[in-house]
């Protein structure tokens, strides 16, 4: 398989470990800078940042369930009642 | 009430008495309420008990909303915790497990690496501009064990500290990090299998 000098400073699977910590802006400054000497030689890696980025970013933009009308109307009955309730405390 | 009206103005005007404020804020909130209950819990109704529980406790603690966070942040914590609660109770007290021990220690199974490995075919925001990813996120996480799950969602979507989602699920920071790993692993895997562009895909590299 494709092996070329940036894969002899970090290899994929060391790559995998520190993921978490280079998607998320955590990892310590020279580390980043190996792992991006990496990732300019191995196409691969490059594509599973971008796809956990964009994972991410997919699911923090998504709020899909709307609430069912009938328990949409019970929820906010129940609201205005607890107000009427506190409103009514001394 | 107008659109442009912001949260910290509705929590004020609801605080002096306003209805119409607190039924606003509540609007705009529940859905992603709902959501975030749906998504940790998988059951219509528990998920409703949180939505509910959720927005009775903002009338109850609204008075005492402190402006350091924003509003959002305040109330999908209240949420959180909410569903956390019912979580707990499904499992009875079995808060550290065996499982999680192994796992910190690194007995885990071992990572699983990436095998669809290829440029999406569009960028996120158009995907969620086009509405039609909805199905396919809840499906790809729906078939995450809830360790996976739950980690992800409260790390990623709802963007609690490693430390902040540890202390939420009673794990090590070692555990949050382990199983975020998998589940972004996971989901990726699963997304770009139909998101991806087979014209781009790529061998992952064996080494």
């Amino acid at each position: 398989m494709a092996q070329n000098q940036q894969h002899d400073t970090m290899k994929c699977e060391e790559l995998l470990t520190l993921l978490n910590e280079y998607v998320d802006g955590t990892v310590d400054p020279a580390i980043c800078a190996e792992f991006e000497q990496h990732m300019t030689g191995c196409n691969p890696c490059q594509v599973v940042v971008d796809n956990i980025r964009q994972t991410i970013s997919l699911y923090r933009a998504g709020q899909p369930w709307e609430l069912p009308p009938d328990f949409r109307a019970r929820l906010h009955a129940a609201l205005r009642e607890r107000w009427r309730q506190r409103q009514g405390q001394p | 009430m107008p659109a442009d009206t912001s949260n910290a103005d509705l929590v004020r005007r609801a605080n002096a008495g306003d209805f119409n404020a607190l039924e606003e804020l509540t609007t705009r909130h529940e859905k992603q309420v709902y959501s975030l209950a749906l998504r940790m819990l998988r059951h219509r109704q528990d998920a409703e008990d949180v939505v509910q529980q959720t927005f009775l406790s903002m009338v109850e603690h609204l008075s005492g909303f402190r402006e350091e966070s924003s509003f959002t942040t305040w109330l999908m914590r209240i949420a959180t915790h909410a569903a956390l609660k019912v979580i707990r109770k499904r499992r009875g007290l079995d808060t550290i497990s065996l499982e999680a021990a192994a796992e910190a220690a690194g007995q885990g199974e071992s990572i699983p690496h990436p095998e669809f490995i290829a440029d999406w075919r569009e960028a996120p925001h158009e995907l969620i501009a086009r509405g039609e990813t909805g199905q396919l996120l809840e499906d790809a996480l729906n078939r995450l064990d809830e360790k996976h799950r739950l980690v992800f969602i409260l790390r990623d979507v709802q963007g609690l500290s490693v430390r902040e989602t540890a202390q939420a699920l009673a794990l090590t920071e070692a555990n949050v990090k382990v199983r975020l790993l998998r589940a972004r692993l996971a989901l990726r895997e699963q997304l770009t299998r139909v998101l991806g562009d087979p014209a781009t895909r790529l061998e992952p590299h064996r080494h």
